[in-house]
């Protein structure tokens, strides 16, 4: 579905994306892991064209999306790291803006408007919001749309334990309607139920992309988590 | 209409600066038609209120802007909106609501006296001196990622253009006075959006005494109707190009 090939990225001198080749099919939950400064979000960046690669393609369903149009991204979800939202609008005219700029969904999916209860808060200022309600209102607008894709990154960071819990179900949900799921987290214990797949970044290159399964046998670890800071801690040495 | 043109019109047009720049530009306008007796009179000092002010609100008020939306933009990126077309959404919201402050301003009096045969060139300077500074203020705050250095760059530029380069053309006229300097002078001149307003302007008013030395030399040099068609054709240079160039950036500049 995504198909990433030698792909490079620099940032004046610092070279932050290194010959990056993936292949990315419907219906994995992909968790990219890597330490601090690692690439990931650059490398989501680059597959949503905010960031734009020095050297390689990224194939959106067969097609360059260099070329191809912005329309691809009607088929993606992205919950930034950090969602920054002009000041002065109310979270209502947010999801209401969006929603005017993409008249032509004509299914929304409004379980985690219903779940966060979001609707008693439309008339808060953005400029009000604690970061955990941001983060929620990118969560709604990255399901709202029904995308094929979701790219999500630290998702869950800054959300208490109980959102967390909601999004958490909505991206296995996600996952079985046989949707593509990136997520970027640093909290290993709560991809170990989401994941299928496992991409390990370092120093802007891909280590290694492999299933879970093959990866918990390799390691001889049980659980994920784990098995990846194995993984972590000989990167580091 | 397009959807997004449409919000940043609405928020715009709330924006208590634009209000308060139609209601000083209006004073401004009657109060001169109000004491000054003589009709051209009246008009050449509009003029050079117009391109003290216009300049300095066009660069100011697009380069904050457009530091303030910076969020916006950056919501609107992750979803399927084609790039130019939000930077284009963005520079037309900001030319139309300017324009629209500028000709509620200044309409009604020009009417009122009686001025608006007369005036037509100083409407079309402000509305072209109008664009202009948008340009160039949606060039600095592409190039300049730190707001209070955009700021303070529009602030540069204005200061350039609406003060100092007519000092800086006229000193370099005494100094080299004794030499054949006048072909030249004329290609500098172009340098200067507000000069080559003024130029224009001050031909089809007729008030050659009140034009500033390099006025002098493109009269001179052009004669009228050549010398208009040519200012115009590079002030509408001055329009486009660096919106052209900020959009060339904005479309391969990474968020």
């Amino acid at each position: 579905m995504i198909q990433i090939e030698h792909v490079y990225k620099q940032f004046g001198k610092m070279e932050v994306l290194h010959d990056i080749k993936l292949t990315l099919g419907k219906g994995q939950a992909i968790a990219l892991i890597g330490p601090n400064g690692c690439g990931k979000t650059t490398l989501l960046k680059s597959i949503l064209r905010m960031v734009i690669p020095t050297k390689g393609n990224i194939f959106f369903e067969g097609n360059d999306i260099a070329s191809t149009g912005d329309h691809y991204r009607e088929k993606i979800g992205y919950m930034p790291q950090i969602g920054r939202y002009p000041d002065n609008m109310k979270i209502g005219q947010v999801i209401e803006t969006i929603q005017s700029l993409r008249s032509n969904v004509l299914k929304l999916d409004e379980d985690l408007i219903d779940n966060y209860h979001l609707k008693q808060l439309y008339h808060k200022r953005m400029s009000t919001l604690s970061g955990g309600t941001r983060q929620k209102v990118s969560a709604v607008l990255s399901f709202l749309f029904n995308p094929t894709v979701l790219i999500l990154d630290e998702p869950t960071a800054g959300l208490d334990p109980i959102a967390a819990e909601i999004l958490k179900e909505k991206i296995l949900s996600a996952r079985q309607e046989g949707k593509l799921i990136l997520i970027t987290s640093h909290l290993l214990a709560e991809l170990d139920e989401l994941i299928s797949e496992v991409i390990f970044m370092q120093d802007g290159s891909v280590k290694f992309h492999k299933s879970v399964e093959v990866l918990k046998d390799q390691v001889g670890h049980q659980s994920l988590s784990k098995a990846i800071s194995h993984f972590l801690k000989e990167g580091a040495a | 209409m397009n959807k997004i043109l449409q919000l940043i019109l609405i928020d715009i047009f709330r924006n208590r600066v634009v209000i308060a720049y139609t209601i000083l530009l209006a004073l401004a306008c009657w109060s001169i038609f109000f004491l000054e007796d003589s009709g051209n009179k009246a008009l050449v000092t509009m003029l050079n209120l117009e391109l003290l002010v216009i300049p300095l609100i066009s660069i100011l008020f697009s380069t904050i802007y457009i530091y303030n939306s910076s969020e916006f933009i950056e919501l609107l990126l992750s979803q399927p909106i084609k790039r130019s077309q939000i930077w284009i959404s963005l520079f037309f919201g900001l030319v139309i609501c300017l324009l629209a402050a500028y000709i509620v301003a200044i309409i009604p009096p020009l009417l009122l006296f009686g001025y608006i045969q007369n005036a037509l060139w100083i409407l079309l300077g402000g509305i072209l001196i109008t664009v202009i500074f948008i340009s160039i203020g949606f060039l600095i705050s592409i190039q300049q990622r730190d707001k209070a250095k955009g700021i303070g760059t529009s602030l540069l530029v204005w200061l350039f253009f609406a003060l100092l380069f007519d000092g800086l053309v006229l000193f370099i006229l005494f100094q080299f006075g004794d030499y054949p300097i006048e072909k030249p002078m004329v290609l500098v001149s172009m340098l200067s959006p507000i000069d080559l307003l003024r130029i224009m302007n001050l031909m089809q008013l007729d008030a050659s005494a009140m034009m500033g030395y390099t006025g002098a030399i493109f009269q001179q040099y052009f004669g009228s109707t050549l010398g208009t068609l040519v200012t115009l054709f590079v002030l509408v240079l001055w329009a486009l190009i660096p919106f052209l160039i900020s959009l060339r950036i904005f479309k391969r500049k990474d968020l």
